[in-house]
C-alpha cells in the first residue's frame, strides 16, 4: 500500500491587493498587487522555496497563506493528515481557511505557524523567554503553568538551547539563539507547516549553516512542511526540494531544485541565477545584467510582466500574457510562465 | 569636551579595561546614568526634600494651617512663625508644608489619570487603527483645542469649585497629549515581528496590545508623567490665584499666592507670596531635571 | 611588521600599519580593531571579507577620519600616497582643513544603505554638486553639467531630468548610482565600499558590479571593498583581506585566499556557505560556538574558543607569518591547514 505525494496545502488563484489611498479624503488611486493570481500545491514532508527579489511577493504569499494579511480573492485549501488513515481510497479532509473567521481560524494557528527574520525584533524584549512563549501556549490549551514550563523546557532543548535559558531575556542573546527561539516558539504547538520568512537571512553567515542544519533535522524528526520564503538561490538550493521563483507576484517558474538550475526555463530565473555571485573561482558565468530596475507592483507591465528587463522579448510579449503551464523535463515536473518555451507543455 | 580631556578618560577607561576591573555589574545603565548626572540628582534632592516635608507636615511644624489668631496678623518671619503669618494671622509656613499635600496631591494625581485614560484609549486605538483610530484622534484634537481657561470656567459655573473637580478638569484638559504620545508608540511598535508572530497564534487584541506591547512603550510615558506633573501644579497655582481653583477655605500653594493679587501685599508683605512663589519654583524646577535626566538616561550616545 | 612586497611599492594607493582603534562607550573600553595591517594597490580591488562585529567597517570610518565622538585611533599608521607625496592620515584632525580635503576628492566612501545616505530634503543634483563646488574650482554652469555627465556615465537614464530630482524619487539600485556619481565626482585615488549592495536586490547587484568594475578599469582607482559575502570576494577582489574580532586572519590574492586557505575561520567560512550550482548534496559544515562578546574577548587568538585546530599555544596571540611573497596568515597552526586542503 503505496501513497502518493501527500497534498497538506493548495492555494487557487490566490489575489493579495492592498489598496493605494492618496489625496484629502484619503480615496483609492491604485492597487499594490503584492499577489495577483497564484497557483501552488505544497506537499507533505517538503520543503518548498518561494524565491524572488523584493516587491515580488513572496512574503505577501506566505503571510497570505496564514491568514496574517487577509487576501483579497482565491482560495486556501488545508488537507489533513492521512497519517492514521489505512484506507487509501477516503477523500481526504479538505477545509477551506479563506472564508473563516477569527475564531473559526483558531484551530489551525496551531498547524500552520511562521519564523520570521530578524532575531532582533521577533522577541518581545520586556518579557523573559518563558513569558513571550507562555501565551501561545494558553491559547493551545495547555492550563497549568506547570505543563508550560515543561513542554518549553522541551522545546529549548530541541534547538539545542538549555531549559535555564527560558528565564532570560532576549538581550542575553545572540542574534543566532534568537532565531532559534523564534524556531522554538513556532514548534512549540505541534504545527504541521511552517512558514520560514527570510529565516536565515538576517544570520552571519556562519550561524546560518547551524539554524540550516537545524532546521533539516527538525524537519526529518518532527515530520514537518517548510515553506521557505528568500531571495538567496544558494540556500534554497541546498535546502529546498522544490522552489517557486516569483516575479511581481506571480509564479514564473517551479520545479525541483535540480531541474531548475539544469534545465532553466525562464529567462529571469536565468538572469537571476546568472547574476549571483558564487564563492567558487573555478565557476565563473557569464553574467545576464538586465536592464532597469525592479517595477512596483502598483503599475505592473502589460502583457508579461517581464518583457521590459528580459533580453529576449518579443511582440508577442509585450502584449499577450503567458499562464504557468506544466512541462515534463527529464522525468520531473516542471512548471513555466512564458512565450518562448521551446517544450510542449503536458496537458492534464 | 575637548580633545585632551576626553584622551584623558580614555585612557584611564582603558587601564581599568586591561586590568579586567570593569565588566563586573551588569546593573542597570539606565540607572547608573541618570545617579551620574549632577542636574537630575539635584532634582532629585530637592523633589525629595520637598515631598517629604510635606508629608511630614505635622512634625515639622505645631501650627495649625487654618487656625486663625487675629491677634497675630501679618507678621513678619520670627522663630514664632518661620515664614511669618498671613491676614487672618495663620502661620504661613504651616500653609506651605500642607498646601504642599494638596498641590503635589492635584499635580501628580492629575498626571497621573490623565496618562491613565490617554494610555488606555491611545493603544487601543493606535493598534486597531482604522475609523477607531480615526475618531479617537478627532476627539482628542477636540479636547486638546479648547483652552483650559475656558473649561475651568464652564466646569466650576455648572459643578461649583472643588478639589475633585479640579483634578478631573485637568484630565479632560490633559488626557490627549498622552492619547497622542502613546498611540505613536504604538504605531511604531505593531509593526514589530514579535506582535506579528502574536498574531499568528491567534492571541486577542486587547491582551497583545496591553500585556505584551504596552510594557515596551511606557518609557516616554514615565518621562511625560513627571514632566505633565509639573505642568499642572503649575496649572494649579494659576488657576487658585485667580480664585478658580481649589477652593480658598484648602490650603494649596496657589491658594496662598491668591493673596499676592493685592498690590500692597506684594510691596509690603513679602513673606506671604515669595516663599510660597520659590517653593513651586524649585518644585516644578527639580521635576523638569528628572524627567530631563530619565529622557538623557535613555538615551544611548552620551557618555554613561 | 609586515613584510611589504618591493616590487608593488609604487603603485601603492594607501599602506595601513598596525592599527588600533578603540571605542569608550558605556566607560568600557572595546578594542575594535586590535592591529591591522593591510596594503590598497592602485587598479585593483581589496575585498575585506569578515561577519558582524569583525571591525570591517571600523576600519573604513577610520581611514577616512568618521569615527564617533567616543573613540580615537590608539596606535598604528596610514599612509596615503597622493601625487604630492606620503600623507600621515591618522596623524591630521579629525575635521581639520587637510583631511577635509583629502575626503571626499581623494578618498571617497559610499555606504550601505542608499536610503539613507542621501539627503532627502536636497535634490540629487544639489548634493552632488556641492562636492564639485567645495572640491573644484568649476562654476555653477560647469557644475551641472558635470554633475548631468556623472549621472549619465554611472547609468542613470534621462539624466537632465532625474538631476533636479529628490532621493525619493530614485530607485534603491538608481540612489546607490548616484551615491557612487557623489563619490565618483572629484575622481578619487581611492574608493571605500561598505557593503554597498547589501541592501539591494540580486539583479541590482549585478548591475553596481559591473560599474564598479568599468570604474576601475577606467579610471585606475583603488577599491576596497566591504563584504560578508565570499561569492563577492570571488567575482571582484583581486586581493582579499579576512578579518574576524578585530584582527586580518588571513590576507593575500583572491586566488591564495579562496583556493588555499591557510587559516582554519577562513577554511570554515567557505566550508559552510552553500555554493550556488553545488546541489543538495553539497556537506555545510557549520561553525561551532559563536562570535564572543566585543567586551568579553578570548585572551590570545581570538578564534581558538570555535576552533577545531586550537592547542594551548593557541592562548597567545599569533605573529603574523608570511606564506609566499603575497599571502600572510595570523596562525600557528597554518601549516596544518594548507596540508589539508
Amino acid at each position: 500500500m503505496t501513497k502518493g505525494p501527500e497534498i497538506i496545502l493548495t492555494v487557487r488563484d490566490l489575489k493579495t491587493h492592498f489598496p493605494v489611498r492618496a489625496g484629502i479624503f484619503k480615496g483609492v488611486v491604485g492597487q499594490v498587487k503584492a499577489v495577483d493570481g497564484v497557483n501552488l500545491d505544497i506537499y507533505r514532508g517538503e520543503v518548498l522555496g518561494l524565491v524572488g527579489e523584493s516587491g515580488c511577493g513572496k512574503t505577501t504569499l506566505g503571510k497570505s497563506i496564514l491568514q496574517l494579511v487577509k487576501p483579497t480573492s482565491g482560495q486556501i485549501n488545508y488537507h489533513e493528515s492521512r497519517e492514521n488513515d489505512d484506507n487509501v481510497d477516503d477523500e481526504q479532509n479538505v477545509l477551506e481557511l479563506s472564508g473563516l473567521t477569527s475564531d473559526e481560524l483558531a484551530p489551525f494557528r496551531q498547524k500552520l505557524q511562521i519564523v520570521f527574520q530578524d532575531p532582533h525584533s521577533s522577541l518581545n524584549p520586556a518579557f523573559t523567554i518563558f513569558g513571550s512563549l507562555e501565551d501561545p501556549l494558553k491559547q493551545c490549551g495547555f492550563k497549568t503553568r506547570k505543563e508550560r514550563r515543561q513542554v518549553i523546557g522541551d522545546i529549548l532543548e530541541s534547538v539545542n538551547l538549555r531549559r535555564e535559558y527560558m528565564d532570560r531575556y532576549p538581550n542575553e542573546f545572540s542574534g543566532g539563539q534568537r532565531q532559534r527561539i523564534g524556531i522554538a516558539r513556532a514548534l512549540s504547538v505541534s504545527p504541521e507547516l511552517i512558514v520560514c520568512d527570510e529565516a536565515v537571512s538576517a544570520l552571519d553567515v556562519s550561524i546560518q549553516a547551524q539554524v540550516l542544519q537545524l532546521l533539516i533535522d527538525l524537519k526529518e524528526k518532527r515530520k514537518l512542511t517548510y515553506l521557505f520564503i528568500t531571495h538567496d538561490l544558494s540556500v534554497s538550493e541546498y535546502i529546498c526540494d522544490r522552489i517557486a521563483v516569483m516575479y511581481l507576484g506571480q509564479i514564473v517558474e517551479l520545479a525541483d531544485s535540480e531541474s531548475l538550475y539544469r534545465n532553466t526555463l525562464h529567462p529571469y530565473t536565468q538572469a537571476l541565477i546568472s547574476a549571483i555571485p558564487v564563492a567558487d573561482l573555478d565557476k565563473k558565468t557569464t553574467r545576464i545584467v538586465l536592464e532597469g530596475d525592479v517595477p512596483s507592483p502598483v503599475n505592473p507591465p502589460s502583457g508579461c510582466t517581464f518583457h521590459p528587463r528580459c533580453h529576449r522579448a518579443t511582440d508577442r510579449c509585450k502584449t499577450e500574457i503567458p499562464t504557468l503551464k506544466r512541462y515534463q523535463i527529464d522525468g520531473q515536473e516542471h512548471y513555466a510562465s512564458c512565450h518562448l518555451i521551446e517544450h510542449e507543455p503536458v496537458v492534464g | 569636551m575637548s580633545q585632551s580631556t576626553l584622551d584623558r578618560k580614555f585612557d584611564r577607561i582603558r587601564e581599568l579595561e586591561e586590568a579586567g576591573r570593569l565588566g563586573g555589574t551588569r546593573g542597570n545603565r539606565a540607572l547608573r546614568k541618570m545617579l551620574n548626572n549632577p542636574l537630575a540628582l539635584v532634582g532629585l534632592v530637592i523633589f525629595s526634600i520637598i515631598l517629604l516635608a510635606s508629608i511630614f507636615a505635622p512634625w515639622l511644624t505645631d501650627h495649625d494651617p487654618s487656625k486663625i489668631n487675629l491677634r497675630a496678623m501679618l507678621q513678619e518671619p520670627s522663630a514664632e512663625h518661620w515664614f511669618g503669618t498671613d491676614k487672618t494671622g495663620r502661620d504661613v509656613f504651616a500653609r506651605v508644608l500642607y498646601g504642599g499635600r494638596v498641590s503635589i496631591l492635584v499635580g501628580l494625581g492629575s498626571a497621573l489619570l490623565s496618562a491613565a485614560v490617554g494610555v488606555l484609549i491611545g493603544c487601543y486605538a493606535g493598534y486597531k487603527g482604522g475609523w477607531i483610530d480615526v475618531v479617537c484622534l478627532r476627539i482628542s484634537e477636540v479636547f486638546m483645542a479648547f483652552p483650559q481657561i475656558i473649561l475651568v470656567l464652564l466646569l466650576v459655573s455648572i459643578v461649583g469649585q472643588s478639589l475633585s473637580n479640579l483634578i478631573i478638569i485637568f484630565v479632560i484638559s490633559g488626557w490627549g497629549a498622552m492619547f497622542r504620545l502613546s498611540r505613536a508608540r504604538m504605531l511604531s511598535l505593531r509593526e514589530e515581528e514579535y506582535v506579528q508572530a502574536l498574531r499568528s497564534f491567534g492571541v486577542s487584541t486587547g491582551r497583545i496590545c496591553y500585556k505584551h506591547i504596552l510594557p515596551n512603550a511606557l518609557g516616554p510615558i514615565m518621562v511625560n508623567v513627571t514632566l505633565t506633573t509639573a505642568m499642572f501644579i503649575l496649572a494649579e497655582a494659576g488657576l487658585s490665584f485667580l480664585g478658580l481653583g481649589v477652593p480658598l477655605n484648602i490650603p494649596t500653594w496657589g491658594n496662598i499666592l491668591n493673596v499676592a493679587q493685592d498690590l500692597r501685599v506684594l510691596q509690603n508683605n513679602w513673606w506671604m507670596w515669595l516663599p510660597v512663589g520659590m517653593v513651586i519654583s524649585l518644585f516644578v524646577l527639580s521635576v523638569n531635571f528628572i524627567g530631563d535626566g530619565l529622557r538623557d538616561s535613555a538615551d544611548p550616545t552620551q557618555q554613561g | 611588521m609586515s613584510e611589504s612586497s618591493e616590487m608593488n611599492d609604487h603603485d601603492l594607493a594607501l599602506r595601513v600599519l598596525n592599527l588600533k582603534t578603540y571605542f569608550y562607550n558605556d566607560r568600557r573600553c572595546n578594542k575594535a580593531i586590535n592591529g591591522v595591517s593591510f596594503d590598497i594597490h592602485k587598479g585593483k580591488t581589496l575585498c575585506v571579507v569578515g561577519e558582524s562585529g569583525c571591525g570591517k567597517s571600523v576600519t573604513a570610518s577610520t581611514i577616512m577620519q568618521l569615527l564617533p565622538t567616543l573613540s580615537r585611533i590608539e596606535e598604528g599608521e596610514i599612509t596615503y600616497y597622493s601625487d604630492d607625496g606620503e600623507i600621515r592620515i591618522d596623524q591630521l584632525e579629525r575635521n581639520g582643513e587637510p583631511m577635509r580635503a583629502i575626503r571626499g576628492s581623494e578618498i571617497a566612501m559610499i555606504f550601505q544603505d542608499p536610503m539613507t545616505a542621501l539627503n532627502p530634503a536636497y535634490t540629487v543634483g544639489f548634493q552632488i554638486g556641492e562636492m564639485l563646488q567645495y572640491h573644484t574650482p568649476l562654476d555653477k554652469k560647469q557644475v551641472r553639467a558635470r554633475t548631468i555627465e556623472l549621472l549619465s556615465d554611472m547609468g542613470i537614464p534621462l539624466p537632465e531630468q532625474r538631476v533636479d530630482e529628490y532621493p525619493h524619487q530614485y530607485s534603491g539600485g538608481m540612489r546607490q548610482r548616484a551615491m557612487i556619481a557623489m563619490a565618483m565626482a572629484c575622481n578619487p585615488k581611492i574608493l571605500i565600499a561598505d557593503e554597498p549592495t547589501t541592501a539591494l536586490d540580486v539583479t541590482i547587484q549585478a548591475q553596481i558590479f559591473e560599474l564598479m568594475d568599468t570604474l576601475k578599469r577606467e579610471h585606475g582607482t583603488a577599491i576596497m571593498l566591504i563584504t560578508h559575502d565570499m561569492g563577492v570576494v570571488a567575482e571582484l577582489a583581486d586581493d582579499v583581506a579576512v578579518m574576524y574580532m578585530g584582527n586580518i586572519v588571513e590576507s593575500g590574492t583572491v586566488d591564495d585566499v579562496l583556493r588555499t586557505p591557510a587559516h582554519p575561520y577562513t577554511q570554515a567560512l567557505l566550508d559552510s556557505i552553500p555554493v550556488l550550482g553545488r546541489g543538495r548534496g553539497q556537506k555545510l559544515k557549520a561553525i561551532r560556538g559563536s562570535t564572543p562578546d566585543a567586551y568579553d574577548r578570548p585572551i590570545g587568538c581570538q578564534f581558538e574558543p570555535r576552533c577545531d585546530h586550537a592547542t594551548a599555544q593557541c592562548k597567545s596571540m599569533p605573529e603574523e607569518v608570511g606564506i609566499n611573497i603575497s599571502h600572510r596568515v595570523r596562525c600557528w597552526h597554518y601549516e596544518e591547514i594548507s596540508r589539508n586542503d
